[in-house]
C-alpha cells in the first residue's frame, strides 16, 4: 500500500543525528540535588508533588470528619474548615496533578520516548524544579502563618477572597496563596518550554510525531496548553495582589466591610471569574490529556494489541486541547450571564464530547479481542475508562445551562469534578507508576500489595463518590460546614455522609499501603531487567536499567516503526520494539 | 475576552500552518522504515533548540499581554472609568524603544558579517537606548504621580502602572540577555556561531517587545479604542 523500499532501512547510517553536548555532573551535588538530569528531576517533581498531596488528602480526611460528625471534633471550626476545603482543591489540582503529570512524568518519559540523551535546556529544567519547590514552600508556610491559610475556595473569588470574613483575606493566607502560584507558574513556564522544544526538537532519527507513543502527544498537547493557559492565572494573580495590597479596584466593587465603607469601587469580579477560568477549564484538560496518552500506551501494551484509530487518537488530543479555550464559561452559568453566552458556551461544551468519545470508543475497541493481561497497571486502565466514562456523563449534564443552575451549588457537582478530574487521573497516575516504577528502579512493585491498593481505591472511591450524585440530586448543598436542621435534606443524608467518611478513610489508608510498596519495592521488589512488560517504546530499550545519564550510551536510538507493533502477524515475538529494522515478513505491509 | 481570542486564533493558526506540514495523515503502522520520512525530512539542519525555545516563549508572553489587554477592555466598560493624559514623554520613549530595535538589527546585520568593531557598537548602543528607554518609563511614572494621576485613584491609571510595570520588567530581562551578548562580544575575536544565534534572538525578542509597547500605546492614547469600537459594531 505505502510504497517504501523494503530493505533500505539497513542503509541508514545510525549515527548521522546531531549529538548534543551533554552537561556532566562533577560532584554529587550536582549528580542528585542540583541535577540537570531530566530522570533526576522527575524524581524531585514526583516526590515533592506526593509529599504535598498527602498534606491534601488528610485535609479532605477532616473536611470530611467534619460533615459526618458536626461538632464532634472542636479543632474544626468554621474557618479552619474552608480553609481545608481551599487548600486541598489547590493542592490538588495545581501543585498534585499539573505538577506531577508534567514535571514528573513529562520530564522522565518525554526524553526517553523520543529518543533525546536529555531535555534541550537541562539548566532551565533545573531551575524549573527548584522554582517549584519555593512555591510548594511559599503554600506550606500559609499553614503557619498567622491567620492560617486563605479559605476563600480554590477559586479565590474577589471580593471575598481579600475580605477580612473569609480567613486569610486579610492575613497572609492569601498573600502566600496569589504569591505561591505567580512562583508556580514562573517555574512551570521554564519546565514548560522544555517539554515543548525537546518533543519539537529532541526527537531522534526516525521518530516522526506520528510515530510518537500517544503519552508525548497528551503531555506535549497539554504543555503547550498549559503555556498559554496559566498566563491567565498569573495576571489574575497580579492584579488581586495589587486590589489586596496597594488598594487598586482591578476586581473590588465599592463594598461596605464592618461597617466600614472601603476605598474600593468600581471593581469587576466577574473579570476575575472570566480570567480564572479562562486559566480553569483548560487546567482540567491539562491534567485530562496527559492521562489520556498514559492510559492508551497503557492499554495497547497489556492487551497486546495495537491502538486502534492512533490517528484518530492524535487528532482528538489535540481538537479536545483546542476545544477547551472556548468553554471556560461554563463554570459562570450562575454568575448571570447574557443567555446568548449561555447558549454558545453550552453548545461549544457538548461539542467536546466528540472528540473525546472517540478516544474511549477507541480504547474500548483496543480492547476488544485483545490477549488482555489484568496485570495492575491493566487493572488501573480499566478503571480509569469506567470512572472517567462516569464522570463525563454527569459532565453532560452540567454542561446544560439549565440543569447547572440548580445543580451548580450541590454536592453533585462535586462528585461530578472529583470523577473526573480527581480519580481519573489519579488512577491513571497510579496506573503509570506501577507500569514505569521498573525502568524508573529497576525492580517490580509487589503484586500483591498492588491488587489490595487497587481494589481498595477503585472500590473506594466509588463508594465516596457516587452517593455524592444522590445527595446533589436531593438539594444538599457544597461548601457548607454543617447542614444543621435543614427541612429538605432527609436524615437518610446523614447516614449516606458517615459512610461516605468512612470510605473515605479507608481510601486514604490504602494509600498508605502504596506508599509502603513504593519503599519497599525499591529495596525488596523482584528485579526487573529492562523490558519487563514486553513493551515496544523506546524507554523500555535503553542499555541500562535503571537508564543511566544521558539515556542512550554510546549512540542514540534509531527508529523504525511505529509504537504500537504488538502481536504482529508473522512475527517471532508477540510485539516489536521501535528500534527494530524492518526485514520482510515482520511488516504489516505483507498484510496491508 | 475578544482580544485573547484572536491572539489564541492566530498562535493557533501558526501551529495549524505547522502540524499541517507534518504527515499528520500518514499512517504509521504502514510504514516500516525511516526512510522516507528522515532523510528526506531533516536535509536542512534543524533550527536550533534556543530560537525554537524563543518563539515558543514570546507565544507565552503574547498570551500574558493579550489576557491583560482583554482585562483592560472588560474593566473599562464600568462607569468609573476615566482615561489618563500621556506624558509626552512616552513619545520620547517610544522613540527610543524603536531606535533600539534598530540598533539591535544592525548588531544581528553586522555579525552576520563578521564586523566585530560595528557588532560591538551596536549592541552597546542597543543596551545603552533599552536602559534609557527604562529610565524614561520611570520617569514618565514620576512625572504623573507627581501631576497626582496615583495608581489607585482610577482603573485607567492602575492598568496604566500595571502595564507598563509588566512590560519593563520583560525589557529588563532582554537588557540582561543584550548585556550578556555584549560581554561576550568584547570577549571574542570572531563571531562564533552562538553569538551569531544570541544577537538574532536578541534582535527577535525586542523586535516583539516593541510590537507589544506600540499596542500599549495605542491603548493607552486612545486610539485602539475607535478601532475596537468599529470592531465590535461589525460584529454585532
Amino acid at each position: 500500500m505505502v510504497e517504501i523500499p523494503a530493505g533500505s532501512a539497513g542503509a541508514v547510517p545510525s549515527a548521522e543525528v546531531e549529538d548534543v553536548e551533554l552537561y556532566h555532573p562533577k560532584s554529587w551535588w550536582t549528580k542528585y540535588v542540583f541535577s540537570q538530569d531530566a530522570k533526576i528531576i522527575a524524581v524531585q517533581y514526583s516526590v515533592t508533588a506526593i509529599s504535598i498531596g498527602l498534606v491534601a488528602l488528610v485535609l479532605s480526611w477532616l473536611m470530611r470528619l467534619q460533615l459526618a460528625f458536626p461538632g464532634y471534633f472542636e479543632f474544626i471550626d468554621a474557618d479552619s474548615y474552608y480553609q481545608f476545603i481551599t487548600m486541598h482543591g489547590m493542592i490538588m489540582v495545581i501543585y498534585l496533578l499539573t505538577a506531577l503529570f508534567l514535571g514528573g512524568f513529562g520530564n522522565y518519559l518525554i526524553p526517553l520516548m523520543v529518543g533525546a540523551r536529555d531535555m534541550v535546556f537541562p539548566y532551565a529544567n533545573m531551575l524549573s524544579y527548584w522554582v517549584y519547590l519555593i512555591a510548594v514552600l511559599i503554600l506550606v508556610g500559609g499553614f503557619f502563618a498567622p491567620g492560617g491559610p486563605t479559605g476563600a475556595g480554590w477559586t479565590l473569588y474577589p471580593p471575598q477572597a481579600v475580605l477580612s470574613g473569609t480567613p486569610g483575606g486579610k492575613d497572609w493566607g492569601i498573600l502566600l496563596m496569589l504569591s505561591s502560584l505567580i512562583v508556580f507558574i514562573i517555574g512551570f513556564t521554564m519546565g514548560g518550554l522544555n517539554y515543548v522544544v525537546t518533543v519539537l526538537q529532541g526527537r531522534t532519527r526516525g521518530m516522526t510525531l506520528m510515530r510518537m507513543p500517544l503519552t508525548v502527544w497528551g503531555i506535549f498537547t497539554a504543555t503547550v496548553m498549559a503555556l498559554l493557559a496559566f498566563p491567565a492565572l498569573f495576571v489574575a494573580c497580579v492584579m488581586m495582589l495589587f486590589d489586596r495590597l496597594l488598594g487598586t479596584s482591578f476586581f473590588m466593587p465599592a463594598i461596605v466591610e464592618m461597617g466600614e465603607q472601603l476605598q474600593h469601587g468600581g471593581g469587576s469580579p466577574i473579570l476575575f471569574q472570566h480570567l480564572f477560568w479562562f486559566f480553569g477549564h483548560p487546567e482540567v484538560y491539562i491534567v485530562a490529556l496527559p492521562a489520556f496518552g498514559i492510559v492508551s500506551d497503557l492499554i495497547s501494551t497489556h492487551a497486546r494489541k495495537n491502538i486502534f484509530g492512533y490517528r484518530m487518537m492524535v487528532w482528538a488530543i489535540v481538537i479536545i486541547g483546542a476545544l477547551s479555550f472556548i468553554v471556560w464559561a461554563h463554570h459562570m452559568y450562575v454568575s448571570g450571564m447574557n443567555p446568548a453566552f449561555g447558549f454558545f458556551f453550552a453548545t461549544t461544551t457538548l461539542i467536546i464530547a466528540i472528540p473525546t468519545a472517540i478516544k474511549v470508543y477507541n480504547w474500548v475497541l483496543t480492547l476488544w479481542r485483545g490477549d488482555i493481561h489484568l496485570t495492575l497497571p491493566m487493572l488501573f486502565a480499566l478503571a480509569f475508562i469506567v470512572t472517567f466514562v462516569n464522570g463525563g456523563l454527569t459532565g453532560l449534564f452540567l454542561g446544560n445551562v439549565v440543569v447547572d443552575v440548580p445543580l451548580s451549588d450541590t454536592m453533585f457537582v462535586v462528585a461530578h469534578f472529583h470523577m473526573v478530574m480527581g480519580v481519573a487521573p489519579i488512577l491513571v497516575i497510579f496506573g503509570a507508576i506501577y507500569h514505569w516504577y521498573p525502568k524508573v528502579t529497576g525492580r517490580m512493585l509487589n503484586d500483591a500489595l498492588g491488587h489490595i491498593h487497587f481494589w481498595t481505591t477503585f472500590l473506594g472511591t466509588y463508594a465516596i463518590f457516587f452517593p455524592m450524585h444522590y445527595l446533589g440530586l436531593l438539594g444538599v448543598p457544597r461548601r457548607y460546614y454543617e447542614l444543621g436542621e435543614t427541612a429538605f435534606v432527609p436524615p437518610s443524608a446523614h447516614t449516606l455522609n458517615v459512610f461516605i467518611t468512612v470510605m473515605a478513610l479507608v481510601v486514604g489508608a490504602a494509600q498508605m499501603i502504596f506508599l509502603f510498596n513504593l519503599i519497599w519495592s525499591l529495596f525488596r521488589g523482584r528485579e526487573a531487567g529492562g523490558n519487563p512488560w514486553r513493551a515496544t517504546t523506546l524507554e523500555w530499550q535503553t542499555p541500562e536499567t535503571p537508564p543511566a545519564h544521558g539515556n542512550w550510551g554510546k549512540e542514540l536510538p534509531v527508529v523504525y516503526r511505529w509504537a504500537y507493533d504488538y502481536s504482529v502477524p508473522g512475527a517471532p515475538e508477540d510485539f516489536i520494539p521501535q528500534t527494530q529494522p524492518a526485514t520482510g515478513g515482520t511488516t504489516r505491509e505483507a498484510i496491508a | 475576552m475578544n482580544v485573547t481570542l484572536f491572539f489564541l486564533t492566530a498562535v493557533g493558526a501558526v501551529i495549524a500552518w505547522w502540524m499541517a506540514g507534518q504527515r499528520l495523515t500518514s499512517k504509521p503502522w504502514l510504514e516500516a522504515s525511516p526512510a522516507q520520512t528522515t532523510i528526506a525530512g531533516r536535509e536542512d539542519p534543524p533550527a536550533p533548540a534556543v530560537k525554537i525555545g524563543l518563539y515558543v516563549f514570546l507565544g507565552v508572553v503574547g498570551a500574558l499581554f493579550s489576557l491583560s489587554i482583554s482585562a483592560y477592555f472588560m474593566r473599562m466598560e464600568s462607569a468609573d472609568w476615566w482615561g489618563m493624559p500621556l506624558p509626552r514623554l512616552l513619545w520620547v520613549n517610544t522613540a527610543l524603544l524603536a531606535s533600539d530595535s534598530v540598533a539591535l538589527q544592525w548588531a544581528k546585520r553586522e555579525v552576520r558579517h563578521g564586523r566585530m568593531e560595528a557588532l560591538r557598537l551596536a549592541l552597546v548602543a542597543g543596551f545603552i537606548l533599552g536602559a534609557l528607554f527604562l529610565a524614561g518609563q520611570i520617569e514618565a511614572w514620576r512625572q504623573l504621580s507627581a501631576a497626582g494621576y496615583l495608581l489607585t485613584d482610577n482603573p485607567a491609571n492602575s492598568f496604566f502602572y500595571m502595564l507598563t510595570g509588566l512590560h519593563g520588567l520583560h525589557i529588563l530581562g532582554g537588557l540582561v540577555v543584550v548585556g550578556r551578548t555584549t560581554v561576550r562580544a568584547f570577549a571574542a575575536d570572531a563571531p562564533s556561531a552562538r553569538l551569531r544565534l544570541s544577537a538574532g534572538l536578541c534582535t527577535v525578542y525586542f523586535h516583539f517587545m516593541l510590537a507589544v509597547w506600540l499596542i500599549l500605546f495605542a491603548l493607552f492614547a486612545g486610539w485602539a479604542n475607535d478601532f475596537v469600537d468599529l470592531c465590535r459594531q461589525l460584529l454585532s
